[in-house]
């Protein structure tokens, strides 16, 4: 086995920021990725995604902050001198080149002598599995072929870090989820440590160690799939990890962590996912999935009940996506196990715990999620 | 018109019908039916461009090629060879012969000038910068200066009472005025000064066809900045190259204003076109222009074949970016 990673201990970016002509794209990232962990970057586009992922490969100088390996600084390093790998979201494949020659470009570049390149780019090609294509040239192979010459090209190196940015947004369904696997298999088999980049939360999710949330530039929350699946730090976080149902609502009473909350025509007991007070006006998020239409011999959960209108009937397979309107023309997204008729009247209920408060305001929860922060640093 | 659509369409039945006849009969419109037989009746609309292409170009250059076997009496008898006296008189007399070198001389390192000094510039004016449209309209510039105009501006500043030669003496650097014009050198910088401008456009325009992303991905994979030209910018430029070569080759070889205005018209820049218009306008020899006209062609298409026959070795496919 020729092809592992290359040693080190951890990477840390210290409040690594980037402006572009007075408009920050990126700011204050702080983060450490310890050697074998695979880093999910998640965000909305424009979000400053792209930008964080090129200032790590050093294509763009940082504007502040440091980046440093085991204590020694990068960012000073020019990008070819950082031993970081790059799949680029268009493949970015020399057109030119065959396979085989694109895949053994970074090794002609470092001097390596010629009976180890052959071996190690013919190791790296059996790795993706295109043996039988490496004569050809990239406009030649599918979409899928050429992603995987990318991340050939890339990990033949046996890069520090390897850096992906939207590897797979550019494919179809079917072979994007092939690829998904395919990228964590690699990750896991050669103990790569990976930087990825993606809008899409099912792919971070399903691919990450840990996941990073960033919007306008700022991270909203630093934490594993699990983490950031049930309890994400704001309700911008929240939404962006499927809780679909964003309701803004009244905070009418507080004790502890439960909150009772009301408006839009009915009121329900949640969880306080943020401090609130009463009085105060919220959002409350809720997913598809924990909000279920009441069937004949259910029992209600923690005594929430909304009585609303079906609108819209999907079929989802094992179940259907239910879309409903309370009286007041709230739309709700819901999961039935049954269709329900158009024009039906449904009772949907929600268990407390399920049902997530957050403050209105995204601004102040920044001060929030700083003790976070610090504490995956630590 | 109406007699090119006639002529037209017996040809494309008479290809099909006779075995069609016996054959069901397709229900597809006609359209399509001579469309898979490779007739689109909208090419008729080609027929003035055509005809134009005929009356200007085809007639006049067979009639010159017509005319070159019709040599003078006067050079049949100073070179024999009946029909050939004209070529014979070409290949023999040194001071005819001399200007395809003489022109070479002048054309090759004029376009290969043009190209190589327009990559480092085209590479520079890629990115976005505050000045970019002011730099690049300067450089285009030229462009709208005939070399007429290009030639009296290099007389005026590079002559021998010039600008260029009186400050140079006055501030001591030389005794005597250098000699810049009426010579090669004047030619070669007219010729610069004209063609750097077209070669600057392609070559721009060749470079941004090339995906940025793939620099970042040499980048990345170790390649310096000579490495990352050598082995990615370079092989998807070539082929833009040696067409812009052809090109800036062609204009410079068919130099005629600033060979006479600021060259040495009858010594060192003796260009073919020169001796063209001297058989032409001086001997009243039209038979032997013709001749000299049809040679400078197959020099510069024996020229342009070489460089497309190294290009065919070359990657030609698709360069990732825009264009």
């Amino acid at each position: 086995m020729a092809i592992t990673a290359s040693a080190f201990e951890s990477l840390e970016l210290k409040d690594v920021g980037r402006s572009f002509g007075g408009h920050d794209a990126l700011v204050g990232l702080n983060l450490t990725i310890r050697a074998g962990e695979f880093i999910a970057l998640l965000g909305p586009s424009g979000c400053g995604k792209s930008t964080a992922l090129n200032c790590l490969a050093g294509l763009l100088p940082l504007t502040h902050g440091t980046i440093s390996i085991d204590g020694k600084r990068v960012d000073t390093l020019p990008s070819e001198k950082r031993g970081f790998g790059m799949v680029f979201q268009n493949y970015a494949l020399f057109p030119h080149l065959s396979v085989e020659k694109n895949v053994a470009f970074g090794l002609q570049m470092q001097g390596t002598p010629k009976a180890e390149l052959k071996a190690r780019v013919a190791e790296a090609v059996a790795l993706v599995k295109l043996e039988q294509h490496t004569k050809k040239l990239p406009g030649q192979l599918s979409g899928g072929q050429q992603q995987r010459v990318a991340i050939a090209r890339a990990v033949v190196l046996q890069p520090r870090l390897v850096l992906m940015d939207e590897p797979l947004s550019n494919l179809d369904a079917k072979l994007r989820l092939d690829m998904r696997t395919e990228i964590r298999r690699l990750h896991q088999s050669l103990g790569l440590t990976t930087f990825y980049v993606t809008h899409d939360q099912e792919e971070a999710l399903s691919l990450a160690d840990r996941l990073v949330v960033l919007r306008e530039g700022r991270v909203q929350q630093i934490g594993t799939p699990a983490e950031l699946h049930n309890k994400p730090s704001n309700w911008h976080v929240a939404d962006f990890m499927g809780y679909r149902n964003l309701i803004d609502l009244t905070v009418e009473a507080v004790s502890g962590e439960d909150v009772r909350v009301s408006g839009a025509g009915f009121s329900l007991n949640g969880h306080a996912a943020q401090q609130v007070h009463k009085g105060e006006s919220v959002r409350l998020a809720i997913r598809p999935e924990d909000l279920t239409v009441v069937e004949p011999g259910d029992s209600v959960r923690d005594g929430n009940t909304i009585s609303a209108t079906v609108a819209v009937v999907e079929y989802q397979g094992r179940e259907f996506a239910v879309g409903v309107q309370t009286a007041e023309g709230q739309t709700l997204h819901v999961r039935s196990a049954h269709a329900p008729q158009i024009g039906d009247r449904v009772t949907l209920t929600v268990s407390a715990s399920r049902a997530l408060v957050y403050r209105s305001s995204l601004d102040e929860d920044s001060a929030g999620s700083t003790p976070e922060l610090e504490e995956v640093r630590a | 018109m109406s007699t090119a659509v006639d002529s037209r369409r017996p040809g494309g039945d008479s290809a099909g019908a006779p075995r069609g006849a016996g054959q069901r009969k397709s229900s597809a419109s006609l359209r399509h039916r001579l469309a898979e037989r490779g007739i689109d009746k909208s090419l008729v609309m080609l027929v003035p461009a055509a005809v134009f292409l005929i009356a200007l170009f085809v007639y006049p250059f067979t009639y010159g090629i017509g005319l070159t076997f019709q040599p003078s009496l006067l050079q049949q008898e100073k070179w024999g060879g009946g029909i050939f006296a004209n070529y014979l008189a070409f290949f023999k007399d040194p001071f005819v012969f001399d200007s395809i070198w003489l022109t070479m001389r002048l054309a090759l390192p004029a376009a290969l000038i043009n190209v190589l000094a327009s990559i480092p510039v085209a590479f520079k004016l890629r990115g976005k910068f505050r000045g970019k449209r002011f730099m690049t309209t300067l450089l285009v510039l030229p462009i709208t200066l005939g070399t007429v105009l290009t030639a009296q501006g290099l007389l005026i500043f590079a002559g021998r009472q010039g600008w260029l030669n009186r400050f140079l003496m006055e501030v001591g650097i030389i005794d005597a005025p250098l000699q810049l014009v009426n010579n090669y050198i004047g030619v070669l910088f007219s010729l610069i000064i004209t063609g750097f401008p077209f070669a600057f456009l392609l070559i721009s325009s060749y470079l941004s066809g090339i995906d940025p992303s793939l620099e970042a991905a040499a980048r990345t994979l170790g390649a310096d900045w000579k490495q990352r030209f050598r082995r990615v910018i370079l092989p998807l430029l070539a082929p833009g190259l040696a067409t812009t070569f052809i090109l800036t080759f062609v204009l410079a070889f068919s130099v005629f204003p600033s060979a006479r205005l600021v060259g040495d018209a009858m010594g060192s820049t003796r260009v073919m076109s020169l001796m063209a218009f001297r058989a032409f306008g001086e001997q009243n020899d039209y038979p032997m222009a013709s001749t000299i006209a049809i040679m400078m062609g197959v020099v510069e298409l024996a020229v342009i074949a070489l460089v497309l026959l190294w290009r065919s070795f070359l990657y030609k496919g698709s360069t990732g970016g825009k264009g």
